[in-house]
């Protein structure tokens, strides 16, 4: 009986229907002789925009907390405080999103495309930690952001990263950046979002994947100090450039430095640097050889580095949901492949043009070759511009946090004799 | 010495250069976001013409109970005895006590108004969007039932983990004051 109705119905349903899609009036709400109202369907609101701008005065206000207690009050133990308190309210209360990291991704988004709005807190996100940088130095990365945080409070047992592992390891961070504002350029996917290692711990659920990726670096973390602030962060990249110039930063003693070298392993991030030693006249001809053989080098990499990266774009273009979708259609339609996806059925169903299809992964694809070249032409300037970095001796007198590396954790105050005396614990520092 | 005096004038003077150059390019990019700026947040919906109900909805939301779940509009509904979105298509007569129920989690129910009528309403506590009626609902019924992100539960991530696997592209960003697509009676 019921097989029979179904039967009738499927045969209505073909006729009547065009597409199995559209929403028809197939059975015609019945007219009710019982006084039967229609119960409304319920639409519970989302938090309220007035949190997202709680949000941005608390970032504020943790940011000029934690500049002055980096600057000013140099106290390891409030910066830690601050610390954990903003693991606790960025972190798990509003669990990691949005965070200045991430947001990079929209404001680049919305550069690119026109039809996408970048919300004003997210702006807010973006900026503040920059201007704070530009500064106080990377104050944000001391104490405020949450992902930080969470690898600084299980720093239990350092060990130092040789200099050169160091600088090689943190190319991958230029690359990730790069890659991140290239795939958010052109649409296709919210890289840092997708493979943000600790949100899975803030919203304590999440991809396993993720999840292993993030168990991983928090063990990694124990032993090496903030493996993804150091080696993985993009925004950090942008934080290190402004941090470069800040107007102040942190100093291991606001007096002066006796070289007692006590501060020399204080610090888990490898960011103290040491004096130099004197000008090594005897490799000045060879060094200037070097230096002017690397400058020549650093257009030939940027053109190659450029046109190797425009050379993946078949392959980096496949990150767009589009592109994936045309070269599995294009499968299917040559008789490449015998079954559908979930998505190639979608498509057929929704009756647009395969030509179209075509044309939109096209001109994604083209889209990846010009921003290939923007991506690889960056990579290759950032390895140019290190190994020219290297290879120009600089003078240096006294024991400094390092203007780009210093994450402002303030572990290296107490290690300094002339904080002691400064704070009178002890009458005088002496060698 | 006064060589080298000059030297680090002109490095500060570089230094400094470089230091108003950027902040005047953060305040170039604030205020060209400023003009562009919406006051208002978006957040992530489910065009309930595009969605093609694949399941994804209930297994790649970050929370582990999805915020996507199904709604009804009841102006929409047929009230039919014998839904599609309600019983697999084979079911048992109704009258044996034993009809399968398409939900896998009994989410779905179904209370009597008036004969034949029936009026389905969704349990939120229970449904985890996987879309099996939505699917029945759509392909052989009015199409009153549909999956919605409910935003009493939705953390409204940067990149919304559903949105990135969702294979009809269905999934967009709407502005919070309007955050419900829902559908309308077609009265065509």
């Amino acid at each position: 009986m019921i097989r029979i109705v179904y039967i009738i119905i499927g045969i209505a349903v073909l006729c009547i229907s065009s597409g199995a899609a559209s929403a028809l009036e197939r059975f015609p709400p019945p007219e009710f002789e019982s006084g039967y109202e229609f119960p409304s369907t319920t639409t519970p609101h989302p938090q309220q925009d007035i949190y997202e701008y709680i949000d941005a005065i608390v970032l504020l206000a943790a940011l000029s907390l934690s500049a002055y207690l980096v600057l000013r009050k140099r106290s390891r133990r409030a910066i830690f405080i601050l610390m954990v308190f903003s693991l606790l309210y960025f972190g798990f209360w509003r669990k990691g999103c949005v965070c200045p990291i991430g947001a990079t991704q929209n404001i680049v988004l919305s550069i690119f495309d026109n039809s996408y709005t970048v919300p004003a807190v997210i702006v807010i996100f973006f900026l503040l930690p920059l201007v704070f940088a530009l500064f106080f130095g990377r104050v944000f990365c001391a104490a405020v952001c949450p992902l930080g945080a969470i690898q600084d409070l299980v720093l239990l047992r350092p060990v130092s990263v040789p200099s050169w592992l160091e600088s090689g390891l943190r190319l991958f961070a230029y690359v990730y950046l790069a890659a991140a504002v290239l795939f958010a350029a052109t649409g296709s996917a919210f890289l840092i979002c997708r493979y943000d290692p600790f949100v899975a711990f803030f919203r304590l659920n999440g991809n396993l994947n993720i999840l292993i990726i993030g168990t991983c670096l928090l063990v990694i973390s124990v032993f090496i100090g903030r493996p993804y602030c150091r080696f993985i962060c993009p925004y950090g990249i942008l934080l290190r450039q402004l941090s470069r110039l800040s107007k102040w930063r942190v100093t291991i003693t606001p007096d002066e430095c006796i070289q007692c070298s006590l501060c020399e392993d204080s610090c888990p991030f490898g960011a103290i640097r040491k004096p130099s030693i004197n000008w090594p006249a005897t490799e000045y001809e060879s060094g200037k050889k070097r230096l002017a053989v690397l400058l020549i080098l650093l257009p030939i990499l940027i053109l190659f580095c450029g046109w190797a990266g425009s050379g993946l774009k078949k392959v980096m273009s496949r990150m767009h949901p589009t592109v994936r979708l045309a070269e599995r259609i294009h499968l299917e339609d040559a008789g490449k492949v015998e079954d559908t996806t979930d998505a190639s059925l979608a498509f057929r169903a929704t009756g647009k043009e395969t030509e179209t299809l075509y044309a939109e992964a096209l001109n994604i694809r083209a889209n990846f070759g010009l921003g290939g070249w923007f991506f690889g032409g960056f990579i290759g300037m950032i390895i140019g511009l290190k190994l020219i970095t290297v290879s120009v001796w600089r003078q240096r007198t006294d024991y400094e946090a390092g203007r780009a590396s210093c994450l402002a954790c303030g572990r290296c105050f107490k290690y300094c004799p002339m904080e002691h005396a400064r704070l009178k614990k002890i009458k005088e520092a002496t060698i | 010495m006064s060589e080298n005096k000059e030297n680090i004038n002109r490095r500060h003077f570089l230094k400094d250069g470089l230091w108003a150059t950027c902040l005047a390019g953060l305040a170039g990019l604030g205020g060209f976001f400023l003009g562009k700026i919406k006051k208002n947040n978006t957040v992530w919906q489910i065009d309930p013409y595009i969605c093609v109900a694949c399941g994804n909805c209930a297994t790649y939301c970050v929370l582990e109970d999805s915020a996507v779940k199904c709604v009804q509009v009841y102006e929409m509904c047929g009230y039919c005895d014998i839904c599609t979105g309600y019983l697999e298509p084979e079911a048992n007569p109704p009258d044996t006590g034993a009809e399968k129920e398409l939900c896998p989690t009994g989410a779905l129910k179904r209370e009597f108004v008036e004969d034949p009528y029936f009026e389905y309403n969704v349990d939120e506590s229970l449904c985890n969007g996987c879309g099996k009626c939505v699917k029945g609902c759509t392909i052989f019924g009015n199409g009153s039932l549909f999956l919605q992100v409910r935003h009493d539960r939705c953390l409204n991530c940067n990149e919304c983990s559903i949105a990135a696997a969702c294979p009809s592209g269905a999934f967009k960003r709407v502005p919070a004051n309007e955050p419900y697509l829902l559908k309308k009676v077609d009265h065509a």
